[in-house]
């Protein structure tokens, strides 16, 4: 999928992704059943500055897709080409080095806090481990910044997570991943756990931080209205693979794949006039299991448009439009 | 006539260890037959709290039903005894949860724990309920009923437990329906499938359901009223197409204001509500809102605005500058 003069010099560039996991039954003697393909060979790129949407439903293969990136995962196949560097292949000792440069926000602000921690240790921690500012009163000074940055009293820093409210906390999460001045971040649902008027707070911080830092980000998320407001490119997966992939606003207003009209269509806008006009039929039947996805297309057992070819032959990613690509065979 | 659903200054409280919360904290409103009402609100404002009370579904300790009145079909169910309360729960009514997983018991069957309702409630013998509960499963939509009917919990995926319970809810023929954020924990297309389903059924089996849902959207697309709710009261009420387009509560504004748009190209930035949410133990006698309001003067800290009425007919806000805040806000919308 890779538009070699469009992007020039992506940050990163992920070719042939694929990560499957083993399925086993029995507890004394294991046995291999089948295999989960929970990503399926996906293409795309990030450039230097810019934030990529990564939207699907659960069990789409996105947050594992994040998770290879971070090398949480050792990928089945493919390349994670950043800045020309194959993240696939790094051993541990440069795993380190990069991982400076590649930093992760979650989704749970409760449970990725270490609640024994007092939040000024939890932000200063990455700082020791990478041995960036050993001297403890300089850290402590970088820690009460990085506080003041991310929109909090620097007083924070001797309290405890469970003193905080929710989008505290996520603020502690993105300073703690903001410590070791990194380019890029995955945010794997940053921002799905917060209450709404809580959740723009956060979503403005993320923007002002790209904006301050010069950061990249990867952002995984099921909320489609919180992505089209956060992210310049977007990219649509379901069960291991990207369906489709494009420019924000050609994306939300001229999806081609009936998976993306499908998703987009279940998503109920506020406002009760736009509510009352629109013609909605939800997508029919669920995700299948991805131990034995379907054959061909993928979500030709739910989709309206399938023919024949589609239960046989997976369809190519193509440009059906500059910089819009759509993996269907139906798509012209 | 009188409506379906009655509810009058419901107070709730719990016991904590660092003072007394007022969950809900004088709520009134009414549902009437066959209407869909939603109550909106953000976590810690009531909102399941005041649903809850009105099934006496709060746990004692540390909660407490501390007054107001409920009434449903002519009976105080505050003053019901724990019979026919029993009676009233899944039978006249329903109640739908955010997780069926946790509200289906893992180890019996689906055809057991529907029958078992219908059985209980309706005194029918084994063959008669398992014949309605073959057809509660083809009404929510479940395919070749006789075989899921033998299957567990585990078996169905999270939409279709979801519709298990929308089949256990309607299986006594309820008048009405509680459904505690019902899709909260799906999927976007399967939310979709659920809130639909729920919709047809509730219209062709004339059934009045309260929506609790804390998606501005689902509101929109569902609701005919709805309750705004912030710090255990409700702070803005009326038929949603009032309430979303001439918001007359600064916490209205602020709350559609701060949702980002699907239909809507990227602006600049979101317009957060600013602040945190209120600490429910430390509220005064003034307003909950005022320190995140953009609104707020001196009165606003010396007592609590009641719902008033607005120009609107059903159309209700506790504000003192609700009027300003239509005046702000009628044309934007």
């Amino acid at each position: 999928m890779t538009d070699a003069l469009a992007n020039a010099n992506p940050l990163l560039d992920v070719r042939g992704l694929r990560m499957h996991f083993a399925v086993t039954e029995g507890v004394l003697r294991r046995r291999s059943i089948g295999e989960v393909k929970a990503v399926d060979g996906i293409d795309f790129t990030i450039r230097r500055g810019e934030t990529l949407g990564l939207v699907g439903e659960s069990g789409c293969g996105k947050t594992t897709t994040g998770r290879c990136i971070l090398r949480l995962e050792q990928p089945t196949a493919g390349k994670m080409l950043y800045d020309g560097v194959d993240l696939a292949k790094l051993v541990r000792k440069d795993l380190m080095a990069i991982r400076r440069k590649i930093q992760v926000i979650f989704q749970d602000p409760y449970s990725s806090l270490n609640p024994r921690m007092k939040v000024g240790e939890i932000i200063g921690e990455p700082m020791k481990v990478h041995g960036l500012e050993p001297d403890a009163s300089k850290r402590a000074a970088r820690v009460r910044e990085l506080l003041g940055v991310c929109g909090l009293d620097p007083q924070f820093a001797d309290r405890y997570p469970h003193e905080m409210s929710g989008g505290q906390r996520q603020r502690v999460g993105i300073a703690r991943a903001l410590a070791l001045k990194p380019e890029f971040i995955v945010c794997d649902e940053a921002v799905s756990a917060l209450d709404v008027s809580i959740q723009a707070q956060v979503v403005n911080l993320l923007e002002d931080l790209r904006e301050k830092f010069g950061l990249t980000y990867l952002f995984i998320a099921h909320d489609l209205s919180v992505v089209r407001h956060l992210c310049q490119r977007v990219a649509v997966m379901y069960l291991g693979r990207i369906v489709e992939l494009a420019e924000n606003d050609e994306l939300f207003d001229h999806a081609l794949h009936p998976y993306t009209q499908a998703l987009l269509a279940a998503v109920p806008v506020p406002d009760p006039s736009v509510e009352a006009s629109r013609a909605f039929r939800p997508a029919m039947g669920e995700v299948p299991s991805p131990i034995n996805p379907p054959s061909g297309c993928v979500f030709h057992p739910r989709c309206p448009i399938a023919v024949e070819r589609c239960k046989q032959t997976r369809p190519e990613t193509r440009e059906v439009r500059p910089g819009h690509w759509v993996a269907c065979h139906e798509v012209h | 006539m009188p409506p379906l659903l009655d509810v009058r200054e419901l107070r709730t409280e719990f016991r904590t260890g660092i003072g007394v919360v007022r969950a809900v904290d004088g709520v009134s409103y009414t549902v009437e037959e066959g209407e869909t009402v939603a109550i909106v609100g953000e976590s810690g404002s009531g909102k399941s709290a005041g649903a809850m009370s009105i099934l006496r579904l709060i746990p004692d300790p540390p909660g407490r039903i501390a007054g107001g009145r409920v009434l449903f079909g002519g009976r105080d169910l505050m003053e019901a005894s724990d019979e026919e309360m029993r009676r009233i729960r899944g039978g006249e009514i329903g109640m739908v949860f955010q997780e069926p997983m946790t509200s289906l018991n893992p180890v019996l069957s689906i055809g057991r724990q529907i029958t078992e309702a219908i059985q209980q409630h309706r005194g029918l013998d084994r063959a008669a309920a398992d014949k309605r509960a073959q057809e509660l499963l083809t009404l929510v939509g479940i395919a070749d009923p006789k075989r899921r009917l033998k299957q567990y919990p585990h078996q169905f995926s999270g939409g279709m437990r979801q519709r298990v319970m929308i089949a256990i809810a309607l299986a006594c023929d309820p008048k009405l329906i509680i459904a505690d954020e019902p899709t909260t924990a799906l999927d976007v297309t399967i939310q979709a499938q659920i809130l639909e389903l729920m919709r047809d059924l509730t219209r062709r089996l004339n059934v009045a359901l309260i929506i609790i849902t804390h998606n501005l959207g689902v509101v929109a697309r569902y609701a005919r009223r709805v309750n705004v709710m912030y710090a255990g009261r409700i702070v803005e009420t009326g038929l949603a197409e009032a309430v979303y387009h001439r918001p007359r509560h600064p916490y209205t504004v602020a709350l559609l204001r701060s949702v980002p748009r699907l239909d809507r190209p990227r602006q600049a930035r979101l317009d957060p509500v600013e602040g945190q949410p209120p600490d429910l133990t430390r509220l005064d006698e003034g307003c909950a809102f005022r320190a995140r309001c953009r609104f707020a003067i001196e009165a606003c800290a010396k007592s609590r605005p009641m719902l008033e009425p607005t120009e609107e007919a059903g159309h209700l806000a506790a504000c003192f500058r609700s009027a300003e805040v239509g005046g702000l806000t009628g044309a934007a919308a």
